[in-house]
């Protein structure tokens, strides 16, 4: 019976086959291996090794087309300074963050109308009637106040190592355009609700809008898409909500995301990096014993009389 | 070391294009535009143009409604008679109809009255909506005043703020008598005279050199 994947894969893309298989002759065994035949698995240890091999065959043949293996290890096995901590994660924590939020909303739009007179009780028939539905629209709800405080502690983490600076402004400015974004997120997000307490905050938060001068009025209008806030500014800010920001978020992070590899992390800032490594000439010649003494951090050695060195301690300097 | 320095200061520069290769068919000393050129401008032009006709109408679509005034809408709220000049009644009418009570809004509502100094034989609609930032005031008898729940907003019985964080008087209605019933219209803000002016939102400013740093509305009615 032919492999299942001789029948999938068109031939030139087929494995060679090996030696004994398919009409090419089997060259004999080294006398070393014919003496001592390795053991052979039973039937079923052969078919629990095919099993293992299918995934990974699978793998492979994605990654024939895809090339996507150096990308991923030069990624994910990527060296990152001495000093990496745990507050490194945030950034990480703030991207699941973000995912929760974007699963549990898509499965929240499917019970949800963004109408004025049943915006309510669909949120109420979420709550109360659907089959984990209190537990989805909670993760979401409270999510979104965890996805807040997460992206300023990593703001937070990148300011105060200084990994704002350069090559990475760029990528702060990227990540402030992510804050705004999120926190657009954020108000567009609390009136969907629209129980008293979400209509009377986006009353509240587009009003503070509109006190700005020459535009504000103009903005005011925009957001509610009109002189009051009705039906239309609801279907509004749930497009910009479920729509339009998720997007440019997703884009955005992409971009972050990229250039945080491309870049590579800074090391805390109270981590200690070694002076430059400079050769320097020492008087003492006797090859593997220094003139200059015992090194406490053991850094220090003679190679052929010149000592190289992490400090520049005794020796005449350059 | 010095050297190294003036490297670093020295901006970059992209090296300067040789060519190496033949020139193509066709080329002239002096000459300016390729084929190649003529073909990136004109495949960026026909792509800027596409992008333009998908943009440009979808933002035009979210804009429109900045320039957009609905139609006036004038309600019914009962007969002069239910009205009096000393204190208000509560008046709930639709501003927009069909979308719940979304579309409704809260007016207290007297006659006027001459011991205020106003115009004998009107009906005087003041707006709940605090001009502070847009919670719901509230009519207090026992004080005579309006009181904004959110942040202390204190106003008089004709609406002028005397008190907290409100940047004008309590907004109005217009209001007329058709065969002796108080029909209640388009709102209409004012200054801290009282003098009409058209409709502005929450924490603007009303009056003076506000009325331009705060220009009014395209979807706002002129007042009366």
């Amino acid at each position: 019976m032919p492999k299942l994947s001789d029948l999938l894969v068109p031939a030139p893309l087929r494995k060679t086959p090996k030696p004994g298989e398919a009409g090419v002759p089997r060259t004999p065994a080294p006398q070393d291996l014919k003496s001592a035949p390795p053991e052979r698995p039973g039937d079923l240890g052969r078919l629990g090794e095919q099993a293992l091999e299918a995934p990974i065959e699978a793998t492979a043949w994605v990654d024939q087309r895809l090339a996507a293996s150096g990308f991923l290890t030069g990624m994910l096995f990527r060296k990152v300074p001495k000093g990496t901590n745990w507050f490194y994660t945030l950034g990480s924590a703030t991207l699941f963050a973000f995912i929760v939020q974007a699963v549990t909303g898509v499965f929240l739009a499917m019970f949800y109308t963004p109408s004025t007179t049943q915006a309510y009780s669909s949120i109420a028939h979420i709550n109360n009637d659907v089959f984990l539905g209190q537990f989805v629209h909670g993760m979401h709800k409270w999510g979104a106040s965890v996805m807040v405080i997460l992206i300023f502690l990593h703001m937070g983490r990148t300011f105060f190592f200084g990994a704002y600076k350069y090559p990475r402004e760029l990528n702060w400015v990227i990540g402030v355009v992510l804050l705004i974004l999120t926190m657009t997120m954020a108000f567009t997000g609390y009136l969907l609700p629209f129980d008293q307490r979400s209509y009377w905050a986006s009353i509240v938060g587009i009003n503070i809008n509109g006190t700005g001068p020459i535009v504000g009025p103009y903005l005011s209008d925009f957001l509610r898409a009109g002189p009051e806030l009705g039906a239309t500014t609801l279907s509004r800010f749930y497009a910009i909500h479920m729509l339009l920001v998720p997007g440019a978020i997703i884009a955005l992070i992409g971009a972050h995301l990229y250039l945080v590899v491309k870049l590579g992390t800074t090391a805390p800032p109270w981590t200690k990096t070694g002076k430059p490594r400079v050769a320097e000439p020492t008087s003492d010649l006797d090859a593997g014993v220094s003139g200059n003494g015992y090194h406490p951090d053991g850094a220090g050695a003679t190679i052929a009389g010149v000592r190289v060195d992490g400090h520049n301690g005794g020796g005449a300097t350059a | 070391m010095a050297q190294d320095a003036d490297n670093i200061k020295q901006p970059y520069r992209a090296p300067e294009q040789v060519r190496t290769e033949p020139p193509p068919p066709g080329y002239f000393e002096g000459e300016s535009m390729t084929r190649r050129k003529v073909f990136t401008i004109a495949s960026q032009a026909l792509g800027g143009l596409a992008g333009a006709a998908i943009v440009l109408p979808a933002v035009g679509f979210a804009v429109a409604p900045i320039f957009h005034r609905g139609k006036e809408r004038w309600e019914k709220i009962g007969p002069v008679g239910d009205f009096t000049e000393d204190t208000y009644r509560q008046v709930v009418f639709t501003e927009t109809p069909g979308i719940g009570d979304v579309g409704k809004q809260l007016a207290y509502v007297r006659q006027s009255s001459k011991e205020l100094g106003e115009e004998a034989g009107q009906v005087v609609a003041i707006s709940n909506r605090c001009a502070h930032l847009g919670c719901p005031v509230r009519f207090v008898q026992a004080a005579g005043n309006f009181i904004c729940p959110c942040h202390g907003g204190v106003y008089d019985f004709q609406g002028k703020r005397i008190g907290g964080p409100p940047v004008r008087p309590l907004d109005r209605f217009q209001t007329r008598i058709t065969k002796g019933e108080v029909e209640i219209g388009p709102r209409y803000s004012v200054t801290s005279q009282l003098k009409p002016v058209r409709a502005r939102d929450p924490g603007e400013f009303t009056g003076g050199v506000w009325e331009y740093l705060y220009p009014p509305r395209p979807s706002t009615f002129p007042p009366p």
